[in-house]
């Protein structure tokens, strides 16, 4: 599901127009954002919060030539599912023999 | 942050909406997202991030206490990818650190213990 799937899903569900979806829609996650700038956690009831993690510089490697990089330090934001959410994403089993994708990079 | 600030987000900034409407509005932008989660679909939302429900084979794990061995099942776990611009949005001054370390790093060497190898 993209952004305006979301949008046209909240349009059809709170029958309002997708125009009006998408302000509201947008305004949820520029909130977010917002929060996240000023380092503030948000919390969601039954979904999952988000937290602003500090981490110090440290000297990484360019992976492909093996030269030490130096990392300037960083703020990056943090999802940790609600119990409500986690449980809802779990429900049905993982069948047997296909679970095979994890672990690589998805983008 | 809570819910409760993103509603008033939405009251004022969106408006012609009375704050029930605005409540339930943010309800269902959060309920959409969970029941498109709940059926393995991950959401992706341009600016913010992606949602992305990963399937995790059976494993191993370990009691950290005593050290015994415990299966752990297979599962669906929920991870969120921040995209490149809430990552740019939370680090300001990302380009002039960079420089700065970088200039750093060629005044000479670590200082902190580079023993080595041994």
């Amino acid at each position: 599901m993209t952004k305006s799937e979301l949008i046209d899903a909240v349009a059809q569900r709170s029958r309002i127009t997708k125009s009006r979806a998408e302000q509201v829609v947008n305004c949820v996650f520029d909130s977010m954002t917002q929060a996240l700038e000023k380092g503030e956690g948000i919390e969601i009831r039954g979904f999952g919060s988000f937290t602003v993690r500090h981490y110090k510089a440290y000297n990484g490697r360019n992976p492909r030539t093996g030269k030490p990089v130096p990392v300037p330090e960083k703020r990056l934001p943090f999802f940790k599912v609600g119990k409500e959410l986690k449980e809802l994403v779990n429900q049905t089993p993982v069948p047997t023999g296909t679970e095979g994708e994890d672990g690589g990079a998805t983008d | 942050m809570t819910k409760a600030e993103i509603i008033d987000a939405i009251y004022e900034k969106v408006g012609g909406f009375s704050k029930k409407e605005a409540a339930e509005l943010v309800e269902a932008v959060f309920d959409t997202m969970k029941e498109n989660l709940a059926e393995g679909d991950k959401i992706k939302i341009s600016g913010f991030g992606n949602f992305v429900v990963r399937e995790k084979k059976e494993r191993t794990g370990r009691n950290p206490q005593t050290g015994a061995p415990i299966p752990i099942s297979a599962r669906r776990v929920l991870t969120f990818k921040p995209s490149q611009v809430l990552k740019n949005a939370l680090n300001p001054h990302k380009e002039r650190l960079k420089r700065e370390a970088m200039a750093a790093d060629g005044e000479g060497g670590d200082p902190s213990g580079s023993a080595g190898e041994g």
